[in-house]
């Protein structure tokens, strides 16, 4: 029997997942997905919070400030991108600017530190592309962006480091409690079975919770789409641009990515799919009239993708975060949406707390904190760029072209812990096909890689879930049972095609 | 500072490049002090996925597909024992002094410095008199065209789509819906079709496909292949590989008419929506790019704003014909060649023409001719913003009509060009403009 | 009398060429086509429509899967399928050159497959 098993390899799964791993214990992380980051975390705006938009003495007031003190260290330790960029809520009225109060209020009230009321001419002082409309505007010292994949990886590597397993493609379907401990099963018919279980499912977590506990909890996925520019609008901001918070959320901000791109969104759309994850046109159309508000000549042209992501929003409104009353042993970290990714690290220490105050493991004496990244060529000095091809040649290979990104970092992805299994998994970790072309000119050069480094063939490679197949198969092949293909096998098919 | 020092670096190794450097070698160079750099293992761009045919009746007469094209321009890199670097990526180019030639001034031609890095030789800059951009363009990505949906797999632009079938050999799906009428997205049609996959329809945005006409006839018609104009993608289902398209008509606002939903159930959904000069470099160097083509901004010698840096091809404008890069870019090699060893030369005449596209015509190239430079043809080439029937193409000399040519049909997939005289510049009494334009019939 | 309205694919400028045949199926008139080889398209297109097929043959041992390849000359537009049914079954060890003959006489056409690409030998 493990010692604890965690459910979902997020953020908040494997924020816990590292934090339990301090200590000497069994801990498996079972996911459903290929990856790591492949729900929530994968969406979303890459933004460390403040913390003036929580109601004091919620668990995310909490968990948000907490979280935002410790990503600086953290990031350090981990070696992941992360940036105070400082924040700005704008207002365009009276009445915006007393919400702006409130907001400051509550803030130092949550024990953010360094906020403060500018006028709209300071706020465009510091950011001259904000709209001429802006009257006031709230700014928030301690706001910063974060690369919300590698914050992830990060976390999920170095707890993999010091002994947490994961393991990927794991659906979990149900759960028993038995002997002092659960059984858990899943889609595929393994059986897991561990003294604590706790339940970190992102949108799915309410389906797990409500398996073992009379006290039913609700989740619905709120989607935000989103849209990303090149990069070639770098400086467009410089600070997270938040509008007035509404009931659905902060709004639609506009901001830095940490790599240099311009995000605007999301939109707040509550939906009954779980797996909803696709854009509408309304959708995106909402989030160019939404940002425009903010900035004014927002470079629209420049956009390179868009994407949506699912907000874990519980119907009471704050993170669910504990055993659950009438399951000890359970513990859920329940309802995670915004500022969830700031607070994961909170979370983290948090449920790795509750669980030591449960089972007394022994701290590790081998714990191993710091985690070194992957080279990043695009970014590297020329100096730093001389020495890395100096010890390894393939880091002057560059495979993907827009983001200036090397065979060798593209290797380092697949063969660290917990590795690039897909082409997803790569970009998350190194970028690759992330940038202007979207993969355009790399994905073959990728395959060819992964093929090389995980012995599988090209045909068998995926952009991210096992389905997600690139190709179909060899060429040469049309017809090989003279049913689906060759669309027209003669030209009397042709011919009666045509009259159609 | 710099490892090695050359007379002319020619960054990118397709038809432009390797036209562009034969021609710097005809025109006076020696073959060692020309290098060309190109990103991928092999030479010949783009080409080399290009198995159709097609290319090459204008330059040498024949129709040859695209890799024989390219390995004759590459035989007379070879002829000529041009250097050449392979798989080696340029990561920028500045000039010596750090500062953009153009503001280290018009007279001085500050050394460009080449930075770059392969496997062999690590990371390292070479010195360069001139620059000549040859880097060619990239498809415009799905992002880019706000398609909502889903984003499994299963999307790809036809040009990645050619190079899985047609280099790897290896099928990107069976049933194939294309948006964009582009030659590239045409022919993908015909070649997936060949290849035993089903190609439902190419749904075209705009009112005209942006293809050539002989591609639609043979890439489509001869297949039955549906092209659907005023058409385009409102929606992507499949959640890990493509499971169907939603396509829809589009009003004159291009906006999706409610009610002309169709959906076909597919797995792949191949893009062509557009190609779009790669000029990340360019910009770092400082040169000054048009809004219009996302190409730099050239004088008669093919010259860009910074001094002693030259573009041709498809980083400059996109093409239509291989045949009129190699052209272009034999051009640019020839001006290359003449500034580094002509350097102060004809300068006996500084006056600058500006040539401006207007009604229907979207851009010129070039848009500047310094009449001391001028050679005894300058060739301007240029595309229209729609389709014309019967009309004019019209050169204006200040504000009166020069003269005026009759065209059957005017299309924006089809590069148009006209050729004038230097004596018609030298001999127009107070020549302050050119301009080039479309004259509808009625007009006239 | 028959009329018949055709988009010349010889060369990019994609000519309309109107094609007039009498009842006998004789072509009578030709315009529109601004070349000799228009010409000889047009008349053909309506009495024996011809193509060019290029498409690609297996290698092994070479540094590429597969190579370019085309007919050398026109084949008959309804026996596009039929030709690269043939070729589909071939596959050549490299190295090769372009010019190769790769099939003869493919589909019956009398028309030879020849390689439009060099591919070296995979280095060991």
């Amino acid at each position: 029997m493990l010692d604890v098993i965690i459910i979902g390899a997020g953020v908040t799964g494997s924020a816990i997942a590292r934090e339990l791993g301090r200590r000497d214990r069994s801990v498996l992380v079972l996911e459903k997905g290929p990856d790591v980051c492949e729900g929530t975390t994968k969406a979303n705006s890459g933004i460390v919070h403040a913390g003036h938009d929580a109601k004091p003495g919620s668990m995310k007031a909490r968990m948000n400030v907490l979280g935002s003190r410790m990503m600086p260290t953290l990031a350090r330790e981990l070696d992941f991108p992360y940036r105070r960029n400082t924040s700005l809520v704008i207002g365009f009225d009276d009445e915006d600017r007393k919400t702006l109060e409130k907001l400051k209020e509550q803030g130092e009230e949550n024990g953010v530190e360094g906020l403060a009321i500018i006028s709209g001419d300071e706020a465009r002082g510091r950011e001259p592309n904000l709209s001429k409309k802006v009257t006031c505007a709230l700014l928030c010292r301690t706001g910063g962006i974060v690369d919300p994949f590698l914050l992830n990886i990060a976390l999920a590597e170095n707890a993999n480091v010091n002994g947490v397993q994961f393991e990927f493609g794991k659906e979990v379907k149900e759960i028993h409690r038995e002997r002092g401990g659960f059984v858990v099963k899943c889609a595929d018919r393994s059986m897991y079975e561990a003294k604590y279980v706790i339940n970190a499912a992102g949108v799915y977590a309410d389906y797990f919770h409500n398996l073992v506990s009379g006290r039913k909890i609700h989740i619905t996925p709120r989607r935000g789409q989103y849209l990303l520019m090149d990069k070639k609008t770098a400086g467009f901001v410089d600070a997270t641009v938040f509008q007035c918070p509404t009931k659905m959320g902060k709004g639609v901000l506009v901001t830095p990515t940490m790599h240099g791109n311009l995000l605007i969104g999301p939109t707040a759309e509550d939906i009954d799919d779980k797996e909803g994850t696709f854009t509408t046109a309304e959708g995106l159309a909402e989030v160019l009239e939404k940002a425009g508000l903010s900035a004014d000549n927002l470079p629209t042209r420049q956009v390179i993708t868009s994407f949506a992501g699912l907000r874990a929003h519980e119907d009471g409104g704050d993170f669910i975060i504990g055993e659950v009353p009438d399951c000890p042993g359970f513990f859920d970290a329940a309802g995670i949406e915004s500022p969830g990714l700031t607070s994961a690290p909170a979370i983290g220490v948090y449920v790795a707390q509750l669980i030591t105050e449960r089972d007394h493991a022994p701290e590790k004496k081998n714990f191993v904190a710091k985690r070194k990244g992957i080279p990043c060529m695009a970014t590297a000095s020329p100096e730093e760029r001389k020495r890395l091809v100096a010890a390894n040649p393939l880091y002057a290979n560059v495979v993907c072209r827009c983001e200036l990104v090397t065979e060798g970092e593209i290797v380092d992805a697949i063969n660290r812990p917990l590795g690039a299994k897909t082409l997803d998994g790569i970009k998350r970790r190194v970028r690759a096909g992330m940038g202007r072309c979207q993969a355009g000119f790399c994905t073959p050069k990728q395959m060819d890689i992964l093929s090389r480094e995980l012995g599988i063939p090209l045909e068998d490679i995926v952009k991210s879930g096992k389905d997600a197949k690139i190709l179909c198969g060899p060429t040469k092949q049309a017809d090989p049972n003279g049913t689906i293909c060759f669309g027209y096998t003669n030209a009397a098919d042709l011919e009666s095609r045509k009259q159609n | 500072m710099a490892d090695k020092s050359y007379k002319t670096v020619i960054i990118g190794g397709g038809p432009a490049g390797l036209a562009a450097a034969s021609s710097a070698v005809d025109s006076g160079l020696d073959a060692g002090d020309v290098l060309v750099i190109e990103r991928d293992n092999v030479l010949g761009g783009i080409l080399n996925q290009c198995i159709h045919n097609g290319f090459g009746l204008h330059t040498f007469g024949e129709e040859l597909t695209g890799p024989e094209y390219a390995q004759r321009f590459e035989d007379k890199v070879k002829e000529r024992h041009i250097p050449c670097l392979l798989s080696t990526i340029v990561v920028d180019i500045s000039t010596e002094d750090g500062k953009t030639a153009r503001e280290a001034g018009r007279e001085k031609n500050p050394k460009k410095i080449v930075s770059a890095m392969n496997k062999t030789d690590g990371f390292f800059t070479v010195e360069a008199d001139t620059v000549i951009l040859a880097m060619g363009c990239r498809e415009r990505p799905r992002g880019a065209l706000n398609i909502p949906g889903y984003r499994p797999a299963g999307i790809y632009t036809a040009g990645t789509a050619q190079r899985f079938v047609n280099i790897e050999g290896k099928m990107p799906g069976r049933k194939v819906v294309i948006l964009g009428s582009g030659d590239i997205g045409l022919i993908m049609a015909r070649r997936m079709t060949l290849e035993g996959a089903k190609v439902e329809v190419v749904a075209e945005l705009m009112p005209y496909s942006g293809g050539l006409k002989r591609n639609i006839v043979q890439c489509l018609d001869d297949f039955g292949i549906p092209l659907k104009l005023s058409h385009t993608v409102i929606d992507i289902q499949g959640k890990e590989r493509v499971e169907a398209v939603t396509i829809a008509e589009v009003g004159p606002d291009r906006r999706p008419i409610p009610g002309t939903e169709e959906t076909y159930e597919c797995d792949t959904l191949l893009l062509s929506c557009g190609l779009i000069p790669e000029n990340e470099l360019s910009t770092q160097l400082g040169v000054e790019l048009s809004r219009v083509t996302n190409g730099p901004v050239v004088n008669e010698s093919l010259e860009t704003s910074v001094p002693g840096v030259f573009a041709c091809g498809n980083v400059l404008h996109v093409h239509d014909l291989v045949d009129y890069v190699s052209e272009e870019a034999s051009e640019a090699g020839k001006r290359a060649a003449s500034f580094v060893l002509h350097e102060g030369e004809n300068e006996e005449d500084g006056t600058v023409i500006p040539v401006t596209a207007a009604d229907g015509v979207r851009y010129t190239v070039p848009s500047s001719i310094r009449i001391g430079h001028m050679e005894d043809l300058q060739r301007i080439r240029f595309r229209v913003g729609a389709v014309f029937k019967g009309a004019s193409v019209e050169i204006d000399f200040n504000d009166t009509v020069f003269r005026s040519q009759k065209k059957k049909i005017l299309a924006p997939g089809e590069m148009e060009q006209v050729i004038l005289k230097k004596s018609d510049l030298t001999g127009f009494d107070g020549l302050k403009s050119i301009t080039i334009r479309v004259r509808k019939n009625e007009d006239i | 009398m028959k009329k018949t309205e055709l988009t010349c694919i010889r060369c990019p400028i994609g000519c309309a060429i109107t094609v007039t045949q009498d009842d006998d199926g004789k072509v009578t008139d030709i315009t529109g086509n601004s070349c000799p080889n228009g010409y000889k398209y047009a008349a053909n297109e309506v009495t024996n429509p011809t193509r060019i097929v290029t498409t690609t043959v297996r290698v092994k041992g070479g540094t590429l899967p597969v190579v370019s390849v085309k007919t050398k000359g026109d084949v008959p537009k309804g026996k596009m399928f039929e030709c690269v049914k043939a070729i589909n079954k071939m596959e050549v060890s490299a190295p090769v050159a372009i010019g190769d003959v790769i099939v003869h006489d493919v589909a019956g056409t009398g028309v030879d497959v020849v390689a439009t690409k060099n591919v070296a030998k995979a280095q060991a």
